[in-house]
């Protein structure tokens, strides 16, 4: 049992690619740039991402609070609304069937919709944000599957509705129900049914489960560990829970001030997290069960994006900073599929060379 | 983090030293409300609750969302008056007037909510919020010592240079700043008890951590009695001397925490404990925990109509034909564990 489980999340490659088409990437966002335009300087809230997202893969994105997480999952699907502006970048989407790529940045509102739900979905904090409160939940679920299939009927759908709710563990005589009439943690799971109705390729979700308590929590990811095993969609989940991510994620993006500072596997992050930042990230999460030490956090506040630092964004906070910091902004490197944006790992700016190590340490 | 502070000599008629600071004693809380059609009914917010804090010690209250907790806290606090049950400070019975506490009561024991926002007086600088408390409290008069005593506070949750912080507004500060305002508020009134309501989980990550800090060194600077609220179990860990767990208006478990976690004897504080996050869980355990039986998602229980017997029965797999008539009694488990299970109970008649 667990091999298989281990074989369905650690070598997506080898199996789904095969599957599924040549292209082993359901999602490439090069140089993404959201900037909020209001009365004073705009405010650079995802600067310059580049990831890739694989198909069938869960890619976390962790970060503290205002480093732009959600302003870059609502510019992922398009859903951002003014003041935000995206100013740079492509979000380029390769459909399964092996269709044309679409880049999302310069498509057009219609193309955008035919995308929206069959091949791309949200789901939000807040259940209530995407759930109708004053419409039945099947009437809500045949709406949105009504739109991409018309040859459906009515009971067809309420059927396929009931059968949906079924999957996220709420039996399907709930359609009738209206949402406030479901405690949270079933809304939750509503949408995430929702979410997937269609069967999209790609769903996205900001802090799905923020709201509910730890054992709903992890009822909820169970479920959407299994639907993706049988639908094999591939997911960015973003929450400010590292040490939810590392034991959800395939890959995980960490995100400081706008910019994604380090990515790369779970194991990866935790064993071995290469940026101070992340480092620090992972020593504010206390273990469950290892051995306990005090920790300390990471002194100093996140910054202001409307006044960023100069150089490196972390360097008013960061111990290992060093003479260039102040006024170099690091690149994403990357090492054998682990990237990082920090001076220490950046052989062209580390204080002093030191050949053959491949990790350079603040010395 | 486990230090235990060496009681402080006792001041002349202080009680014994093992008299718990403040204390619940089989404490039950049920709020009357009327629904839309207005037919009256009764939530059992809390029910038999027993609790003791000691000085220089933490202890954790987790549970689940709508178990009692904040509840609970707030009858502590003196919030609320019990519908039956005792709360006792230093081993005497609180008593309340008119649904009140004398305003004395607030001077020992103090609570520090969620958000720390919504209890700082946003029209007032620092030093204002600050200054409210020793007026108050102990009748502090004078620019001078006002001045003295709340840099000291400051200074005690690290915020420094301390004038950087007594004239900014609430609003000018970062939510971790605010929240060390707030618990220098508590101070100023220089209780015996802390009352946190999930007092860092609002807060940034990264900050988090510094604040349980803080909370550390005030018990074993201060020998302040702590009591925890929090969903995560992790940080609970972190932080306190003794876990105690709620579900649904009643507690289940309680314990040192290290036991707790590692080897829970209640089926609801498993499934919290495997529930929760763990950093350090390897590969294999964390598939393992992902595909748990995918019937298992029970609806947390109503308290207007709690289910009978053992309120978890409808959701445990243990659950046997007592659990579903009768409510387990108490286990007492040795080293200061005990459950409220029967499969405990059977066990111990079998012995
Ligand atoms: N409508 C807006 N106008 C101006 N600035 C905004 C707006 N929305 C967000 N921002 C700014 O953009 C930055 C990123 O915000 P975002 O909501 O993406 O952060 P986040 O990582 O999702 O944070 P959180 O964890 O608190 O949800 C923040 O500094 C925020 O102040
Ligand atoms: N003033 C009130 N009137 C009526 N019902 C109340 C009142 N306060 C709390 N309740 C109910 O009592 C129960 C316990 O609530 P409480 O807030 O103590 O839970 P909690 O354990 O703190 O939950 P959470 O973890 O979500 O904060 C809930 O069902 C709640 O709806
Ligand atoms: S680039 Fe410099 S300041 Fe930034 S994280 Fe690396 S060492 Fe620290
Ligand atoms: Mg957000
Ligand atoms: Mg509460």
């Amino acid at each position: 049992m667990v091999t298989q489980i281990m074989s369905d999340t650690d070598h997506d490659d080898a199996g789904t690619t095969a599957a599924r088409g040549a292209d082993g990437d359901v999602l490439r966002v090069t140089g993404l740039t959201v900037e909020y335009v209001t009365d004073g300087d705009p405010v650079r809230a995802c600067a310059d991402v580049t990831f890739t997202l694989r198909r069938g893969e869960i890619l976390g994105v962790a970060g503290e609070s205002g480093s732009g997480k959600s302003t870059l999952i609502t510019a992922l699907t398009r859903l951002q609304r003014p003041p935000a502006v995206t100013t740079a970048g492509s979000i380029v989407f390769q459909p399964r069937d092996g269709g044309a790529a679409v880049d999302l940045v310069t498509a057009s509102p219609r193309a955008l919709r035919a995308l929206r739900w069959t091949s791309l979905s949200i789901v939000l904090q807040s259940a209530m944000d995407a759930l109708n409160p004053v419409m039945r939940l099947g009437a809500q679920f045949a709406d949105a599957l009504r739109t991409h299939d018309r040859s459906l009927g009515n009971d067809a759908a309420w059927a396929r509705a009931a059968e949906l709710l079924a999957t996220v563990g709420i039996s399907g005589d709930r359609a009738r129900s209206y949402p406030h009439e479901l405690s949270g943690g079933m809304r939750q799971r509503a949408s995430i049914a929702l979410a997937l109705a269609c069967g999209p390729e790609l769903v996205v979700m900001d802090e799905p489960t923020t709201a509910v308590d730890v054992v709903m929590q992890r009822q909820i990811l169970a479920q959407v560990l299994r639907l993706r095993r049988t639908l094999g969609f591939a997911v960015v989940f973003v929450t400010h829970d590292l040490s939810l991510l590392l034991e959800l994620a395939d890959r995980i993006a960490i995100m400081y001030a706008g910019r994604i500072v380090e990515l790369g596997t779970a194991s990866e992050l935790y064993d071995d997290p290469r940026h101070p930042y992340t480092r620090g990230l992972r020593d504010s999460f206390p273990p469950l069960r290892a051995p306990l030490r005090r920790l300390t956090g990471i002194p100093g506040t996140p910054p202001d994006l409307r006044r960023p630092p100069s150089g490196c964004p972390f360097h008013p906070r960061c111990a290992a900073r060093f003479e260039g910091c102040d006024t170099h902004l690091p690149e994403l490197v990357t090492k054998g599929g682990h990237a990082v944006a920090c001076r220490l790992h950046d052989p062209t700016q580390r204080p002093q060379p030191a050949p053959g190590t491949s990790t350079g340490g603040a010395r | 983090m486990t230090a235990t502070t060496v009681p402080a000599p006792s001041a002349p008629g202080a009680p014994a030293p093992d008299t718990p600071v403040l204390e619940a004693v089989d404490v039950t809380k049920h709020f009357e409300v009327r629904s839309a059609v207005g037919a009256r009914s009764v939530v059992r917010a809390v029910e038999g609750a027993t609790l003791a804090l000691h000085r220089g010690r933490v202890v954790a209250l987790v549970g689940e969302s709508g178990s009692g907790k904040t509840t609970l806290a707030r009858l502590l606090a003196g919030f609320y008056a019990p519908t039956s049950g005792e709360i006792a400070l230093e081993g005497v019975t609180v008593r309340q007037r008119r649904g009140r506490v004398e305003r004395g009561y607030h001077k020992d024991v103090q609570i520090v909510f969620q958000d720390p926002f919504g209890s700082l007086n946003p029209l007032h600088r620092v030093r204002h919020n600050l200054e409210r408390p020793l007026k108050l409290h102990h009748g502090v008069r004078g620019r001078a010592e006002l001045d003295r005593r709340v840099r000291e506070l400051l200074e005690r949750v690290a915020l420094t240079p301390t004038e950087q912080f007594v004239d900014k507004f609430p609003h000018e500060l970062s939510g971790g700043q605010r929240q060390r305002v707030v618990i220098a508020r508590a101070l100023a009134v220089e209780p015996k008890v802390l009352l946190g309501d999930e007092p860092i989980s609002m807060l940034d990550v990264s900050i988090r951590l510094e604040m349980l800090n803080l909370l550390d060194r005030l018990r074993t600077e201060d020998g302040l009695a702590l009591l925890y609220i929090t969903h995560d179990i992790a940080s609970a860990r972190y932080l306190c001397d003794d876990i105690v767990v709620m579900y649904a208006g009643e507690m289940v478990e309680g314990g040192p925490k290290e036991q707790v976690i590692a080897d829970p004897q209640h089926p609801y504080t498993r499934l919290l404990v495997e529930s929760s996050p763990d950093p350090g869980r390897g590969a294999r355990d964390r598939a393992a925990l992902f595909d748990a039986d995918a019937d298992g998602l029970g609806e947390p229980p109503s308290l207007i109509d709690p289910p009978s017997g053992c309120r978890f029965h409808p959701r445990c797999p243990f659950a046997m034909d007592v659990c579903r008539t009768q409510a387990p009694p108490r286990t007492d488990l040795g080293d200061g564990r005990w459950a409220r299970c029967w499969l405990h109970q059977k066990t111990q008649e079998n012995e």
